[in-house]
């Protein structure tokens, strides 16, 4: 039997194993729509912007590592897809935005809402297809998944003509990918694992540095067998964190911008850096060269073009972390490192994270705290700002995917969205998201799908009525010049969370902090908002200064 | 390290819509050089081979080759500098000549150069010289004294000497 092409799509989503599809309808799009009005096995979750549904797509593929799929129209609903796709790009998440197109004989035309959508998302996807022929429709699809899932992960856009959507044909949906120009290296040169192994062997100062390839790559328990085997002592960056337990004494926490002080130190320090799924981000390393002066560099990654990018490697090792490592597990033994490992103690000891109680204000670390006290199992989802920082340094993290965040793009409004995704892949789980004053309010419409799904998402907002990131580089850089970010005419969340139909508290007092968070634990039968109103000008630390080195950091401001 | 130095890259591609927007777009967006530029299908219609002249120092060179490798329409990336390889290029002419012995000479000039006669008009000669980047610079060179009036290149393409895969 001929089928449509958006039936063929859909059928071929499900033959790919997707759940969900998160989206916004219109024009272009329509069939595809169609198709999914009476679908159980693919669930359509109507999301209230595009921008919504790509952070949804991506917050599921996050939380539970298999391909997010957002959904949308032509022209301004396939451009407010694209920061979500710019998100899930820069941190390597599997994603597939599909795209409604223009007929097959207005592309070209400047239609109405015809946008050149293969140009626009060019620099910021993977890979993509346009589609004018349903014949095609089930083989890209199986292209673009396998393409989205392996290697070095990312987003794949498959822009859909509306005369694709609606023609008919045969469904057959190819049993194997195979692309000729498409093969990922998945092992590591043994040759090259061998030469990491004796330089590990060597070092006196060698530390781990793990990234958030350890946890795409399901790397997490080999990691854990070459720290735990070697004793070398480890940090894992912001899009790493649970792929070794802060908890661990070897654990030297989050390094960079506002890292601790004993791993920037030890970076500093260190005469071997084996960085495994890490890509020397600028925000990790300050000033490049007074990075690591006197560390040689083992780097592992799946994507030979990160290596070499940032900083000059002498082991480069292409391939996937998780066979890399179970490789080099194999080479290894403890290090004999006993005075670094002491050094790396007393910095742990000297330098942890912390802050001052300011009168009777509620302190944003205080909130993270007894966020984690409270919720320590919980999956985190954080926005961009000062507060994802703080919830950074002070949750501590034991597990992979249990920590999302925009990371390289640092795109604010993303954590709604994406804990709705999350939420859905993990029923299971707790979802906690951790969200600014300014971030909450660029994507808070998404509040309205949660709530009609009843999701017992559990919102909380450190509002300190300022774009609080901005506010505290304009305090130490710019004079205290506060140019547009003062978030106080902002509403009031609480009120606001009723008005849309879900629970809404606002906190004022510490002693008011624990028991909302465990009001807000009983409350199941959909989302909860907590305001926090929290000391307004509270400032990251430690800091390293853009442009400064690691060695910089500034610890505070007394 | 940062010495800039002069690559000839080959890139074979799948022969489709949008490929050469890829690769020209990785360039413009990290901010690589392309210096010349030739795009053409092989004895394989389903593949195109683009000749990519470039600069950079030994990093960028590095960068390029990895990013062109990762585009998933990019079936091989070969750097023809990294071995010993011959390369050519078209450039057509157009010379003015208003005199009878202008043209003679002319005439005589494009024989130094293996140079061919396309076209002849009373007031311009078209030639066609073919070669490496020496040999044109220096045709091109002694042209412009007699007023070039129209020049264009074809750009670059290039093989690696003996047999290959």
């Amino acid at each position: 039997m001929e089928l449509s092409g958006a039936q063929i799509l859909v059928d071929s989503l499900k033959r790919e194993g997707v759940e969900y599809i998160f989206g916004v309808n219109g024009g272009a799009a329509m069939p595809i729509f169609d198709a999914l009005y009476d679908e159980n096995e693919v669930k359509l979750i109507p999301m209230r912007h595009e921008q919504g549904a790509s952070h949804a797509a991506d917050g599921y593929a996050r939380a539970t590592g298999k391909v997010g799929v957002a959904l949308a129209t032509s022209g301004p609903g396939a451009t407010n897809l694209v920061t979500g796709i710019a998100t899930a790009y820069m941190d390597s998440i599997p994603m597939v935005a599909i795209t409604g197109q223009v007929f097959t004989d207005f592309i070209g035309s400047d239609a109405f809402q015809e946008c050149d959508v293969i140009g626009v998302t060019r620099p910021i996807c993977k890979h993509s297809y346009l589609i004018k022929d349903c014949e095609e429709v089930a083989d890209v699809v199986a292209e673009a998944f396998h393409i989205a899932s392996t290697g070095k992960q990312g987003p794949v856009i498959i822009d859909i003509a509306k005369d694709a959507q609606k023609n008919e044909t045969l469904f057959q949906y190819p049993e194997t990918v195979d692309i000729r120009s498409y093969k990922p290296q998945m092992h590591g040169d043994p040759a090259q694992i061998a030469k990491a192994a004796t330089l590990i062997k060597e070092a006196k100062k060698p530390m781990l540095y793990a990234g958030g390839g350890v946890v795409l790559a399901e790397a997490s328990e080999e990691l854990r067998e070459l720290t735990l085997k070697t004793q070398i002592p480890i940090t894992v960056t912001l899009m790493g964190l649970g792929a070794f337990p802060e908890t661990h004494p070897l654990a030297m926490e989050m390094p960079g911008m506002h890292g601790s002080c004993c791993a920037n130190y030890a970076f500093t320090d260190a005469d071997l850096i084996i960085a495994i799924g890490a890509r020397f981000d600028d925000r990790v390393t300050g000033d490049l060269s007074k990075f690591a002066p006197n560390a040689k560099k083992i780097h592992i990654d799946i994507d030979a073009s990160c290596i070499g990018k940032n900083v000059q490697v002498d082991v480069p090792i292409v391939g996937d972390a998780k066979n890399v490592l179970t490789e080099l597990n194999k080479l290894v033994d403890t290090a004999d490192i006993d005075p670094w490992r002491d050094q790396i103690q007393e910095w742990k000891q000297k330098y942890p994270f912390e802050y001052e109680q300011k009168g009777n204000k509620v302190m944003p670390q205080y909130v993270i705290e007894k966020i984690y006290e409270h919720y320590s199992d919980a999956i985190v989802v954080a926005d961009v700002g000062q507060h994802q920082m703080w919830a950074a340094q002070y949750f501590k993290f034991t597990e992979p995917r249990k920590w999302l965040n925009s990371g390289g793009l640092g795109t604010m409004g993303f954590s709604l969205p994406a804990a709705i995704g999350a939420q859905l892949g993990c029923p299971d789980d707790t979802v906690v998201n951790i969200n600014g004053d300014g971030s909450y309010i660029m994507t808070i419409q998404e509040l309205v799908p949660a709530i009609t799904m009843k999701l017992p998402l559990k919102i909380f907002i450190i509002n300190n009525m300022y774009l609080g990131m901005v506010r505290q580089w304009q305090e130490l850089f710019h004079n205290k010049r506060y140019s547009a970010v003062d978030y106080h005419d902002n509403p009031d969340f609480a009120l606001l969370a009723q008005a849309f139909g879900a629970t809404g508290l606002r906190v004022e007092h510490p002693e008011d902090v624990e028991p909302a968070l465990l009001k807000a634990k009983g409350i199941n039968d959909g989302p909860v908002v907590i305001d926090f109103i929290v000391d307004e000008e509270e400032n990251v630390f430690p800091m390293v200064p853009a442009g400064k080195g690691l060695g910089d950091v500034i610890r505070g401001l007394s | 390290m940062d010495k800039e130095e002069r690559h000839i890259f080959s890139v074979m591609v799948e022969n489709r819509f949008g490929v050469l927007a890829r690769v020209v777009s990785l360039f413009s967006g990290r901010g690589f050089n392309i210096d010349s530029l030739n795009v053409a299908e092989t004895h394989d219609k389903s593949v195109s081979q683009i000749t990519l002249v470039t600069h950079g120092n030994a990093q960028i060179i590095e960068q390029i080759y990895q990013h062109l490798n990762r585009l998933i329409d990019v079936i091989e990336v070969t750097d023809l500098s990294a071995g010993t390889h011959v390369e050519r290029e078209i450039v057509l002419i157009k010379v003015a000549t208003d005199d009878a012995q202008k043209r003679t000479e002319i005439l005589q000039t494009a024989e130094v150069f293996r140079g061919r006669v396309i076209d002849m008009k009373p007031a311009s000669i078209v030639l066609e010289v073919t070669g490496d980047e020496g040999k044109l610079e220096a045709a091109i060179n002694i042209f412009s004294t007699y007023g070039i009036l129209e020049l264009a290149r074809t750009g670059k393409i290039a093989m690696m000497r003996g047999a290959t895969n």
